[in-house]
Order: C-alpha cells, then sequence, then structure tokens
C-alpha cells in the first residue's frame, strides 16, 4: 500500500450549520490513490465537494476525518510539494506575469539570484507559450493567458504532484482547446502527477489515465473509477477517431446523467465497497457501443446543460 | 475629450468671473450722496476719507490683501506679523507630524486587527465610541496632560487622523482575497514577506483611501485647533485678523487654506492612483 504515491482514506468532511443543526456530511468514504506519474482527473456534479478534496489534498482545509498521505508523510497543511493551479487564476494583479511566477519561485528557492531566479521563469513562461508578454501586468492579459501563467506558476516550483482546480473552467471552448493540448504535452513531457478537477467529460478524456466518479453530494462517494484506456500519446485532434473514446465518454456521461444520484446516500440498496470502488475500463468492451452512441447525443447535450449550468 | 475640458475651464472662468462681478456690486460703497454737508464735514474733521467704507470689503480690497501677502510670503516681523508662507509652513508642519504619528500606529494597528478577527470584534467598540469625538473635543485634556499648547495641537490632529486610517487598513487587509492568501500559504512564504509582498500590496489602495481622508480631516481640524491654541499658523492668523477686523486678510486666509487643502487632496489622489491595481 505505501507503493503508492498519494493515498487518501476515509476522508470525511462536514461544514459546520448554522444554529446547532447537523448538517450531513458531503463526502465521506473517500478511499484513492495516485501513483507517481498518473493523471488523475475527478468528475461529478456541483456539490460533491470535488473542491473540498482538492483543497484538503492542497492542505488549505481540513477534513473532518480521514487522513492523506503523499509520497509516505501525511499531508499537514500547504506545502511547495504541492502546486496548486486555481479556479480563477489569483494571479496578484500589481506583479507582472514574470514577477507572478518569480514570487514562487523566490519562495522555493530562496537563495537563488535575481538572474536565475529570472531564467527560470521565463523559461516556464515561455513553455506556456507567453515568452512576449512577461513584462505584462496580469490586467492586460486574456483570460487564457491568465490561466497559463497560473499553469506556468504551478510548473515552475516544480512540484512533486499538481492539482488543478477547474482550471479552464472560465474559459471559451476555443482557447480551452488550446491550452489543453499544452497541458497535455507538458504533462507527457515531465511525468508529472497531477490531480484535476473538470467538469468537462472530454477533458477528462483527453488528460486522465484515471478518472475518478462521484456520487452526488450529500454523502457522496467515489462511485467507480474509469480508466482510460487508450495509448498515452493522444491528441485532441485524433482522439475522436479511437473506437474506445466513444464508449469511456457514452458511459461517463451516462453515469453523470443516471447513475450518479442512484449512488447518492446511505438508502442506495446496491452493495457498493467505498474502500475498493470498482474499476471500469469502458473503452476495452466493444459490444455495447454502437447502440450507445446513438442515444447518448441527447444525454451528451443535455449534461453540458447540467454541468456548465 | 479635451473640447470638454475646454468648455468645462472656460465655464469655470466665467463663474468666477460672475461671482467677482455680483461681490463686486454688492460691496459698491453706499455713495456720500447720502451724506448731508455736515455729516460730510463731521467725517473729515474725524480723519476719515470718504473712500473708506466700514461694510463687507470689495474683491478689489482683498485683490489687494492677496498682492501684498504673495508678494512677500516670508517675511517675520515678530510673533504677530508673519508671512502667509511661514504660517502656512506651521500648519503644514503640526498636520505632518501628527498625521505620521497616526500612520505609524494606524497602519500596523489596522494590520494587525485586520488579520485577527478576533481582534477586529475586540477594538470595534472602542473605534466605534472614539471615532465620533470631535478632536478638538480632547483639547483640554491635551493640554493638561501635555501642558504645552503646540503639543496639543499636533494630538489633536494625531487622534483625529488615526480613526479613517485604522479602520480602512484593518478593512483593507481583512478584505484580501482569499485567492491571492491561498497562493501565499501554497507557496509556504514566512509571514513577514506574505505581509509585505501579499497583503500590504493587496490593501494599499485602500488604506491610501483613508490615509487620504484622514488628511483631509486634519486639514479641517487644524484651523480650528489654532485658533484655539494661538501662537502661529494658518488657523491663528485668521483668527488674528478677525480681532484686527481685517476682513480682506482673513479672506485671503480662507483661500489659501482652500488651495493648501486642495493639493493635499491632489497629492494623496497621485499616491492612490500609484497603488492602485486593475484586476
Amino acid at each position: 500500500m505505501s507503493a503508492h504515491f498519494l493515498i487518501v482514506e476515509a476522508l470525511k468532511k462536514v461544514f459546520p450549520a448554522s444554529a446547532g443543526a447537523v448538517n450531513p456530511p458531503v463526502f465521506e468514504d473517500i478511499h484513492f490513490h495516485i501513483d507517481k506519474g498518473e493523471f488523475v482527473c475527478i468528475v461529478g456534479h456541483s456539490g460533491c465537494g470535488k473542491t473540498t478534496i482538492l483543497n484538503v489534498l492542497a492542505g488549505l482545509e481540513e477534513a473532518t476525518a480521514g487522513d492523506a498521505f503523499m509520497d509516505g508523510r501525511e499531508v499537514r497543511g500547504p506545502s511547495l510539494d504541492r502546486g496548486v493551479v486555481f479556479q480563477g487564476h489569483a494571479l496578484m494583479p500589481w506583479m507582472s506575469v514574470l514577477g507572478n511566477v518569480a514570487f514562487a519561485v523566490k519562495s522555493k528557492w530562496p537563495e537563488w539570484s535575481k538572474e536565475k531566479i529570472k531564467e527560470h521563469c521565463t523559461g516556464y513562461l515561455e513553455m506556456v507559450g507567453l515568452g512576449h508578454a512577461i513584462h505584462k501586468k496580469p490586467a492586460e492579459l486574456s483570460g487564457g493567458m491568465k490561466q497559463r501563467v497560473g499553469i506556468a506558476r504551478a510548473f515552475a516550483i516544480q512540484p512533486k504532484m499538481l492539482l488543478l482546480d477547474e482550471p479552464f473552467g472560465a474559459l471559451d471552448a476555443l482557447t480551452r482547446g488550446t491550452i489543453q493540448d499544452e497541458l497535455l504535452k507538458i504533462v507527457q513531457a515531465t511525468h508529472q502527477t497531477v490531480f484535476m478537477i473538470t467538469h468537462d467529460v472530454d477533458e477528462a478524456i483527453l488528460l486522465a489515465d484515471k478518472i475518478l466518479l462521484m456520487s452526488n453530494g450529500p454523502h457522496a462517494k467515489i462511485a467507480e473509477i474509469v480508466e482510460v484506456t487508450m495509448p498515452r500519446d493522444r491528441t485532441r485532434a485524433g482522439i475522436h477517431h479511437d473506437p474506445q473514446y466513444y464508449r469511456i465518454r457514452n458511459h461517463l456521461v451516462d453515469f453523470l446523467v443516471n447513475r450518479s444520484k442512484t449512488y447518492a446516500g446511505a438508502e442506495t440498496g446496491m452493495f457498493h465497497d467505498p474502500r475498493n470502488p470498482p474499476l471500469v475500463q469502458p473503452g476495452l468492451d466493444g459490444e455495447r457501443a454502437p447502440v450507445l452512441t446513438l442515444a447518448s447525443d441527447k444525454s451528451a447535450t443535455s449534461l453540458k446543460q447540467i454541468v456548465n449550468h | 475629450m479635451r473640447s470638454l475640458s475646454l468648455k468645462a475651464t472656460l465655464i469655470s472662468a466665467m463663474l468666477f468671473l460672475v461671482f467677482i462681478g455680483a461681490w463686486h456690486m454688492a460691496t459698491l460703497p453706499k455713495e456720500s450722496l447720502t451724506l448731508s454737508t455736515a455729516d460730510a464735514e463731521y467725517t473729515a474733521l474725524m480723519g476719515k476719507g470718504a473712500e473708506k467704507s466700514g461694510g463687507f470689503p470689495p474683491p478689489l480690497e482683498v485683490g489687494k490683501a492677496f498682492v501684498k501677502y504673495l508678494s512677500d510670503p516670508f517675511y517675520d516681523h515678530g510673533p504677530n506679523d508673519k508671512g502667509i508662507a511661514i504660517q502656512l509652513g506651521h500648519s503644514l508642519a503640526r498636520v505632518g507630524l501628527g498625521f505620521f504619528l497616526a500612520v505609524l500606529v494606524a497602519v500596523p494597528l489596522g494590520f494587525v486587527i485586520g488579520m485577527s478577527p478576533l481582534l477586529l470584534r475586540a477594538f470595534d467598540p472602542f473605534i466605534q465610541v472614539l471615532k465620533p469625538i470631535s478632536p478638538l473635543a480632547w483639547m483640554p485634556l491635551a493640554l493638561y496632560t501635555l501642558k504645552d499648547s503646540n503639543v496639543s495641537g499636533i494630538f489633536v490632529i494625531f487622534i483625529c487622523s488615526i480613526w479613517p486610517m485604522l479602520i480602512n487598513t484593518a478593512f483593507g487587509v481583512a478584505s484580501v482575497r482569499r485567492d491571492w492568501i491561498n497562493v501565499a500559504r501554497t507557496l509556504e512564504v514566512n509571514p513577514l514577506r506574505k505581509a509585505f509582498l501579499v497583503i500590504l500590496p493587496a490593501a494599499a489602495p485602500t488604506i491610501l483611501t483613508g490615509m487620504r481622508i484622514s488628511m483631509g480631516i486634519a486639514w479641517l481640524v487644524i484651523v480650528a485647533a489654532e485658533m484655539l491654541v494661538g501662537g502661529t499658523g494658518i488657523g491663528y492668523f485668521v483668527w488674528n485678523e478677525w480681532n484686527n477686523l481685517a476682513l480682506p486678510n482673513v479672506i485671503f486666509a480662507i483661500t489659501m487654506i482652500g488651495v493648501v487643502g486642495m493639493l493635499l487632496d491632489m497629492i494623496f489622489g497621485r499616491l492612490q492612483k500609484l497603488v492602485t491595481y486593475r484586476e
């Protein structure tokens, strides 16, 4: 068990209720693990506590019960070992782009000289395609560029693990695609361990090795772990030519639209062991594909509405 | 845009001229026509020329006062007769010192209070009670304890400038975006670096707003304080000229108070612009 890079055990979160009432736990019995170099996405409806789980892993929030271990050590408080990309870029508007990244780099390596920091930061900013804009203020950048700076800032401290909280949620579809491509390239090159929240099923399939499906809150649990069995060298342009793609996509959409509710609450009749959520490989079971492709087109659009509301 | 400001300037100038004109008309000397020969003789005997009028000074006379004081702003003919620049200098020095001391107290204290919801609540009742007290009400206590009128004046400025700065600093610090704090936390930034590189710049616009308000109040209060305390300063000058019944000088001093107040506000407006960031 200690072989896994990140281990989450029996995580549970109850938010304090007002005036004596007791809130039900948002999620409970969350068990999962991530291996080194793995890219794991977590998908679920709003309110199932995805962001809270990520914040617990980041050390920004404390869980009510349960533990998280990274690299054999318990996660206690924030650490430079875990880089976080926030939902709303969270750049400091009074610093330049370079200043923002340098602030992070200087925090990690306080003994570095100015030139070394600048060189290091410029390298990472060039990696996300912003080499030309390093002296601009965040306010002068577009939303996509800001988010790229956020990504560069997280990568620049070379964390052992990267936590992404819906990093592309606020971007338009075209920009999102470009940045996904960039992230994919960077991750494939660096073998960074990543935990990412997303609402976008396609994004999850494109980027992830494993997708954790969460049931609806309260009492949310990890219902299933979907393994993305397609080869790792996917591209956004070619991925939808792979027959596995639709099977996985249908499986995910089907879960979000229909099945995520049935896992909710303790009253569920079906047997489900939250310690070992079923690991499924929908990409590999070929027989159910043709029927579902037609049926799920409709559910896919309705899902978009549900998820992007 | 340029034509707009040009038009505005033109209208301003016109308003000014209309104002001066109205003033001039209103203060035209009631002609000696009304005086009978005997009265005229009497006034002549009393050594008062007919051109002397006892009423509100006309603009021309005030203009003369402007020329007189502005042409030699630095003269010093004893305690009751100093140039306007020297008087303003005394006032500005008091305001500057009192304000500076207030900054030294209010900004760090506001910082600490703003960081801690507990302290914010604990300090709140004191701030709420102390804030609305007219700074001049402190004067007797200050005079009694400090035993020096000059120091008391500075204290009054200190006490009136402290509240807006304290409240604004605490508010600015308390409402720094959670995201920025979280960034600093995930980067394990040490508290001092966090305070100076994240919280201070984030709260700076709000803090500067507090300073600007404080400076405005301080400049209002110094005139009244100097009227009470006496000795030097623009407030004392106004009071002294009132005792001399030299209304042109009073009007001149009032104008100066307004101009200096505007300049102070402009300086803080500049500073505010300097620290304001666009998101």
